[in-house]
C-alpha cells in the first residue's frame, strides 16, 4: 500500500471510530475542515507511526505543521527515514 | 523481637561492633538479611534496609542520609558496594555462638522507597510503627505459615516477615526462582497465608500452577486490585479469604478490605479505627495513624507528614455509591490534550474482558495532544483469532464505556508485562 493510501484509509477508519463525518479527501482540503478533531489526528499519527514506522512530527528538524490534507501526505511521503 | 537462637549468623564480635551503630543492611539474600534483622534489632541504633535493586550510584546518598557507620554484607553483595566503612558478613545460616543478649534499645528501622527522580528516599519507622497493623494479633496456637512474593525489605514483604516473626512460620520467596517453582515449594511447605501485588498474583495465575497451593488467606497490596483479579483469585481459591490492603511505605497500612469487592467502604473515611484516621483531601487519600512513618531522613528531606500529622498518599480516590475507588497516582495521570486519563480506569475496562489476563495502559507521546493512551494486553489464552480483530473488539469495548480521550489509540497483544522489583507493573511511559 502506498503512503497516500495508508494515510487515506487511516483517516477514514478513525473518522468512523470517532463518529465523525469526514469531508471528501482532496489535497486542497484544509485539515480543520476535514471533520476530524485533534484527538482524531493524534490517533492517526500514532497509528501511522506503527504502520509506516515513521513519525515526521518528531523529526529533529522543525516540522511545518500541515494545513491541508496534501501537506499531511507530503510530510510522510518526503520524510527521510 | 529477641531472637531465641543459640547460634548467630553474625557472630559476637560483629554484634559488639554494630551496637548503637547506624547500619546499612546490604546482604542480598533474603534469608541472610532476615537473620541479620533478627539479630540486630534492639542492638543497632538504626537499621537501614537496602532493597536488592539499590543501584551502587545511589549508595553515597544512602550512606549520607542514613548517617551510616557500618555495613552488613553477604557473599552476594557486589564488590562495588564497598565504601570504606566497616563491613560485617552475615551467613545464610546461624553458625557462630550467639552472645547473651537482651533487647537493649528500640532500634530505628529505615526503608528505602523510590523517589520520582529514581534516587531512593529513606523512610524512618520504628518496630512499633511497622507492627501497628497486626501487633495485637497473637493467637494462642498458630499454625499459620506466611509467605510473600515480595522481598522482605520492601514494606509489603516486611509486613509479612514481621507478622511471621511475631507468630506462625515463614517461607521466603527467591528472586532466582520461577513463579512455578515458588508455588511448588510453597505447596510443599504448606503455606497458608500468601501476599503479593495484583501483578504478582496475575503472574501466578498465568503460570498454570496457582492451584498447587491451597491458602486460607490471599492478600493483595501495592497496586489497585480490580474486580477481575479479585474474582479470579476467589474462584481459584474458594476456601480462602481474599483480602486487598492499602498501604504505603510512608503511610503504613490504612485498611484491609475483606468483602471481595474492588474499592473500599466509604465509611472508613469517617472517624477512626484502631487509631487509623483516613480522609480524602484535594482528591487524594490522607492517613494519620500510629503506623505512619516518622519522617524522611537526609539533609534535603521533605516533610513526610502535613502539619496536622496526615500523610498524603498521592493516591486519588473517588467515592461512588458509598464506596471509595482508587483512580491511580496523582502523578501517573495521562494528560491527553488537557484531559486527564487514569491508566487504572482504562485497565479495569480491558481487564473486564474475559479474554484478557492483564493490561498496561500508559502514555504515548503525541505531537498532537501531548500524549495519547496506549495499551498492552496479555491474554489468558494464546489468541486463536486474528490479533488485529481482537484489538479492534477491545477498542470497541473501551469506546462503549469510556470518554473518547480515554480509549487506547493502539492496543498491542503482548506475551507478558514487565514487573518492577517492587512487584508492580512497570509504568515507564512517555
Amino acid at each position: 500500500m502506498s503512503v497516500r493510501s495508508t494515510i487515506t484509509s487511516q483517516f477514514q477508519q478513525v473518522a468512523i471510530e470517532q463518529d465523525r463525518a469526514l469531508a471528501p479527501l482532496s489535497d486542497e482540503l484544509k485539515l480543520v475542515q476535514s471533520g476530524l478533531d485533534s484527538l482524531s489526528f493524534a490517533i492517526i499519527v500514532a497509528r501511522l507511526e506503527d504502520s509506516l514506522g515513521i513519525d515526521p512530527f518528531n523529526a529533529s528538524d522543525a516540522v511545518n505543521f500541515p494545513v491541508t490534507f496534501g501537506d499531511f501526505v507530503r510530510l510522510y511521503e518526503n520524510f527521510d527515514k | 523481637m529477641a531472637s531465641l537462637a543459640t547460634r548467630s549468623a553474625l557472630g559476637a564480635p560483629a554484634l559488639a561492633a554494630l551496637r548503637d551503630r547506624s547500619v546499612l543492611l546490604l546482604a542480598r539474600g533474603q534469608l541472610s538479611a532476615a537473620l541479620a534483622l533478627l539479630e540486630l534489632d534492639g542492638v543497632a541504633r538504626r537499621l537501614v534496609l537496602a532493597t536488592p535493586d539499590l543501584a551502587a550510584a545511589h549508595l553515597p546518598q544512602v550512606l549520607r542520609s542514613g548517617e551510616i557507620q557500618a555495613l552488613v554484607i553477604d557473599p552476594e553483595t557486589p564488590a562495588e558496594f564497598a565504601s570504606g566503612l566497616p563491613a560485617f558478613s552475615v551467613g545464610a545460616e546461624p553458625h557462630a555462638p550467639a552472645p547473651a543478649r537482651a533487647c537493649e534499645r528500640a532500634s530505628e528501622w529505615v526503608l528505602l522507597t523510590s523517589g520520582t527522580s529514581g534516587a531512593p528516599k529513606l523512610v524512618l519507622h520504628t518496630l512499633a510503627s511497622l507492627r501497628h497493623a497486626f501487633a495485637g494479633d497473637v493467637p494462642a496456637t498458630d499454625a499459620r505459615r506466611w509467605s510473600t512474593f515480595y522481598d522482605i525489605r520492601r514494606y509489603g514483604g516486611l509486613q509479612i516477615f514481621l507478622r511471621a516473626v511475631q507468630s506462625g512460620g515463614l517461607v521466603l520467596s527467591d528472586p532466582q526462582e520461577s513463579v512455578e517453582d515458588f508455588l511448588a515449594r510453597a505447596a510443599r511447605e504448606g503455606v497458608t497465608h500468601l501476599s503479593g501485588t495484583p501483578s504478582h498474583w496475575r503472574k501466578a495465575l498465568m503460570s498454570g500452577q496457582a492451584r498447587r497451593i491451597a491458602p486460607q488467606y490471599v492478600r493483595l497490596s501495592g497496586e489497585l486490585a480490580d474486580q477481575g483479579i479479585l474474582d479470579a483469585l476467589a474462584s481459584t481459591y474458594p476456601a480462602a479469604l481474599v483480602a486487598h490492603a492499602f498501604a504505603s511505605t510512608e503511610a503504613g497500612v490504612a485498611f484491609e478490605v475483606r468483602d471481595g469487592r474492588a474499592g473500599f467502604p466509604a465509611r472508613l473515611l469517617e472517624g477512626e479505627s484502631s487509631g487509623v484516621e483516613l480522609r480524602v483531601s484535594e482528591e487524594t487519600l490522607r492517613i494519620r495513624s500510629p503506623g505512619t512513618a516518622l519522617r524522611y531522613l537526609g539533609p534535603e528531606a521533605e516533610p513526610l507528614r502535613g502539619r496536622d500529622g496526615f500523610v498524603d498518599t498521592g493516591d486519588r480516590v473517588e467515592i461512588r455509591d458509598g464506596r471509595g475507588y482508587f483512580l491511580g497516582r496523582r502523578s501517573g495521570v495521562i494528560n491527553v490534550g488537557g484531559l486527564k486519563v487514569h491508566p487504572e480506569e482504562v485497565e479495569a475496562v480491558l481487564n473486564a474482558d474475559p479474554r484478557v489476563r492483564m493490561s498496561l495502559v500508559r502514555a504515548r507521546r503525541s505531537p498532537i495532544t501531548g500524549a495519547v493512551v496506549t495499551a498492552e494486553v496479555v491474554l489468558r489464552e494464546p489468541p486463536g483469532e486474528e490479533p488485529a480483530r481482537l484489538a479492534r473488539e477491545l477498542t470497541e469495548r473501551c469506546r462503549a464505556v469510556l470518554a473518547p480521550h480515554k480509549v487506547p489509540t493502539t492496543i498491542k497483544i503482548v506475551p507478558g508485562l514487565a514487573l518492577a522489583p517492587s512487584g508492580k507493573l512497570v509504568r515507564s511511559g512517555a
